[in-house]
């Protein structure tokens, strides 16, 4: 039942990157999107995200309430030392759901519009930046469980240059599953290219952070090239991304639309993969030791329980989820 | 303010905010299935009207209650982080399920929201039926986790560690049934007062009077059943506080000395100093009689609790009489509406009627607020009663103060959007919905 657990974290994680990733980028895209084009961008991601809009957000609270009922030493710890961007991450969501759902329902369409889009697009921007810079603080090695000062225990532990280099990253990952994903909703055929100019655009900038990623951890003496490149799994996976992501920029003006989707998706899976598999179990480095997800797990009987929880869940979940998502392409089509 | 404070004032805050929309996300549902029904059924576009302009405000609702949500899912570890470490895996399992009920909640609301005239309308009105209906079940299941800090079971301490942890025994605690029912109930009064006040209001200010009307007598009947069932439930619930937290039960009742024939108290205020409650109504005999169906049984007073595990009195105190106090208004309207029903049907058309259901419109929010008061306060100084003590769960980081003012700021203009919004929405009503 214990690797049941794991996988479903594991799952919840992945899917939340990419489905609320998708949600996420959209709002990045109107973000770097001209003005004159912004209410086109809006309403296509708007038919696009809609329906599933509450769902995808869904699978950070899966993934927090196995952390704290099957790895409740790992989210203490976490909420403790990384109390400060989780914090700014909540502000975030915060301004965020609120902000798409009031200027979709708002029954007056008038200048508030311009507040709740602009709360949307920043907070769109923040909370997957902080996002990240939460995930790479809790492999950067700067938790310190026993510091004594502020600055040291706070502050430190996620304020610095790799932290950050991760959030931009997953920033940039965000917008570009986004633009691939609307490539396949636009109307027209200057909408879909701009659309694709938006993933090229956003491509770059994932190449850029991502190197600045390697850049910071060797600077900070992370062996992140290690855990990428130091095992079959991890090289792996890396070369598949690679693969998937030539033929997604060779498929891009031809492709179906599915097709596109799919090596996006491949290629987050292979990124996740590569990250995690390595350090697994230990997925919390701090400056002097692990957190291990197998020393730090709850009761047997809790994970057992946990684990049957989560499968039953399934069970209604995924059927109802996609005949969601299934539904409203398949009517969007007809509509079309 | 201390950092102590500050957590727990923050906690406060932000399930004092959530517990306002999971309300209303657990009960609507059910209001525009009725709605949604009707119009199913006899085609009058009033109905459907009503369903829309309802689904738009459960929209707004429903976003900012999970987001709210969702920040109580990382404020349990931000705040009380020594809590989760211990108590996670024990009561956690209502929040795994939990989950699965939010889950397809969500789903079902996509569907709802987003599926007018794409599916057979009454796959289209299931789905409104299933949000309410695994609404109230993460509500019942949320209720569960809370209970079981009143009512620790499913695990034993031994000498400062949690050992025998049994997630199941301890989400079917002593208080859990209580607790789940008063809740639903809860929110059935709150949002039924809530709805039918609005619309209420709108009738005698003679706007569209027939679609607020046919929107009134929807919620009002859920409003008068649960109103009549909640004192019931509470009495129960009494009952069920008096065996489990007595220290609870004597700050409720600000009940100082222990007793046989004990006396009901009633308003007043308690001086913690001289231990006395001046200018209280005392109904002989009566808290005995409620507490456990015998006049004569003794019931603990304050004095029998050590200094260190009292709870603060005067605000468990008040924080009751306004709940009982509202409830028992709520009652009465809900009498009044029935003697209405059965023989003075031309009060409906009356002004000071409908003023009077206008008036009730906030209070069985009021009620809530002030009954999560009474559970939670009453708890204190314990955060598992008995077990741990508050104090030693809060987090170690300084400066939670300016978190706390954060998030009051963020609450408090959200606060003021939602009813701006609200507004906007009932204004526009002829403007959209004039038929
Ligand atoms: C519409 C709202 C409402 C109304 C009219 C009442 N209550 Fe209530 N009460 C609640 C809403 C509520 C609540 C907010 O839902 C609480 C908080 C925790 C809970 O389970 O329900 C609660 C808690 C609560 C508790 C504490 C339970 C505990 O700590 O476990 C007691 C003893 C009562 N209630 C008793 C009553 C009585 C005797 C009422 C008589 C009229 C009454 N309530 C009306
Ligand atoms: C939504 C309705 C609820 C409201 C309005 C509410 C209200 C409150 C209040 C007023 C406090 C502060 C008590 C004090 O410090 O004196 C508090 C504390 C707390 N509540 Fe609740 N509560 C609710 C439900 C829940 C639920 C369902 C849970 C958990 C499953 C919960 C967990 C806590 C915790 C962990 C604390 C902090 C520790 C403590 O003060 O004991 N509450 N709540
Ligand atoms: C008595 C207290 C509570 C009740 C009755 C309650 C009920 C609900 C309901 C009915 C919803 C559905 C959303 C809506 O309709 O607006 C909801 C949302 C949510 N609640 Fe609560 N809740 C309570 C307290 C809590 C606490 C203490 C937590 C966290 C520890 C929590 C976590 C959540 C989350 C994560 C969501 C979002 C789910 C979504 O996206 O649909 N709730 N709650």
């Amino acid at each position: 039942m214990l690797y049941v657990v794991i996988t479903y974290l594991w799952l919840a994680l992945l899917l939340y990157l990419l489905l609320g990733g998708a949600d996420f980028g959209a709002g990045i895209i109107e973000l770097f999107t001209t003005e004159p084009n912004r209410p086109q961008t809006r309403r296509i991601s708007y038919q696009a995200i809609g329906p599933v809009w509450e769902a995808n957000h869904m699978w950070l609270i899966i993934a927090i309430v196995i952390l704290f009922v099957g790895f409740p030493g790992i989210y203490a710890t976490m909420s403790i030392h990384l109390h400060i961007p989780l914090a700014i991450m909540l502000l975030g969501i915060i301004a965020r759901g609120t902000a798409f759902a009031f200027r979709n329902y708002d029954a007056v369409h008038d200048n508030m519009q311009k507040i709740y889009n602009r709360v949307f697009v920043y907070s769109s921007f923040i909370t997957p930046l902080f996002l990240g810079i939460i995930a790479g603080s809790a492999v950067s090695g700067r938790i310190d469980t026993q510091a004594d000062t502020f600055l040291s225990a706070y502050i430190f532990s996620w304020l610095n240059t790799f932290s950050f280099a991760i959030g931009l990253f997953t920033v940039s990952l965000c917008g570009f599953i986004a633009a691939i994903y609307l490539i396949g909703e636009a109307t027209d055929e200057s909408e879909r290219k701009r659309f694709v100019r938006k993933a090229r655009q956003m491509n770059i900038a994932a190449v850029i952070s991502g190197a600045l990623v390697f850049i910071f951890a060797a600077a900070d003496d992370i062996p992140l090239a290690g855990w990428v490149f130091g095992n079959p799994v991890g090289l792996t996976a890396v070369a598949l991304a690679g693969i998937s992501l030539v033929l997604l920029w060779l498929l891009i003006h031809r492709g179906r639309a599915r097709t596109l989707r799919l090596l996006a998706g491949f290629q987050i899976t292979m990124i996740l993969l590569t990250v995690t598999y390595k350090h697994y179990p230990n997925i919390v480095i701090l400056k002097n030791g692990y957190l291990s997800l197998l020393s730090n797990r709850g009761d047997d009987k809790t994970i057992h329980a946990l684990g049957v929880a989560l499968l039953t869940g399934s069970v209604f979940i995924l059927p109802a989820l996609v005949y969601l998502i299934y539904s409203f392409q398949k009517r969007d089509i007809q509509e079309h | 303010m201390d950092d102590f404070i500050a957590a727990r004032s923050q906690m406060a805050l932000s399930l004092g905010f959530h517990i306002v929309f999971s309300c209303i996300g657990m009960v609507m549902p059910f209001f525009m299935a009725v709605a949604h029904f009707y119009w199913l059924k006899t085609k009058d576009p009033v109905y459907r009207n009503i369903t829309k302009a309802w689904s738009k405000g459960v929209a707004i609702f429903f976003a900012t209650g999970a987001v709210s949500g969702t920040v109580l899912s990382f404020e349990l570890g931000l705040l009380w982080p020594n809590f989760m470490k211990h108590a996670g895996p024990i009561f956690g399992m209502p929040f795994s399920l939990e989950g699965t009920a939010f889950f397809i909640e969500a789903i079902a609301l996509g569907f709802f929201l987003y599926g007018w005239n794409k599916f057979n309308p009454w796959f289209h009105w299931f789905t409104g039926l299933v949000v309410g209906i695994s609404g109230i079940l993460s509500g019942i299941l949320v209720v569960a986790a809370n209970s079981w800090m009143n009512s620790p079971a499913g695990f034993d301490y031994v000498n400062g560690r949690y050992v025998n942890i049994d997630p199941i025994k301890a989400m079917f605690n002593q208080a859990w049934f209580e607790q789940a029912l008063h809740m639903s109930i809860a929110a059935f009064a709150a949002t039924g007062f809530a709805v039918a006040g609005v619309h209420a209001l709108m009738i005698v200010r003679r706007k569209n009077p027939r679609f607020h009307y046919m929107a009134f007598r929807i919620a009002i009947v859920f409003a008068v059943i649960a109103a009549i069932l909640q004192p019931l439930s509470g009495d129960l619930s009494a009952k069920d506080v008096a065996r489990r937290q007595p220290a609870k039960l004597a700050a409720m009742e600000a009940d100082f000395k222990t007793e046989k024939f004990a006396p009901l108290i009633i308003g007043g205020v308690p001086d913690t100093a001289t231990k006395q409650v001046d200018y209280a109504i005392k109904l002989p005999g009566m808290l005995s009689f409620m507490t456990s169906d015998d006049f004569n049984s003794t019931v603990k007073g304050l004095d029998q609790i050590p200094k260190e595990d009292q709870p603060p009195v005067t605000v468990t105190h008040y924080a009751f009489q306004v709940m009982v106090g509202f409830g028992m208004l709520m009652l009465g309207l809900a009498l009044l509406y029935l003697v209405a029903l059965a023989w003075k049907r031309k009060w409906f058309g009356k002004s000071w009627f409908l003023k009077l259901f206008a008036l009730a419109t906030p209070m069985g929010f009021i009620a809530v607020e002030a009954g999560w008061t009474v559970t939670e306060v009453g708890r204190q100084p314990w955060i598992i009663q008995g077990v741990m003590r508050t104090a030693d769960a809060v987090t170690p980081m300084p400066g939670i103060v300016y978190s706390f003012y954060v998030f009051t700021a963020v609450y408090f203009s959200l606060s003021l959007i939602v009813v701006f919004l609200l507004y906007r929405q009932i204004k526009m009503v002829p403007v959209v919905y004039d038929i």
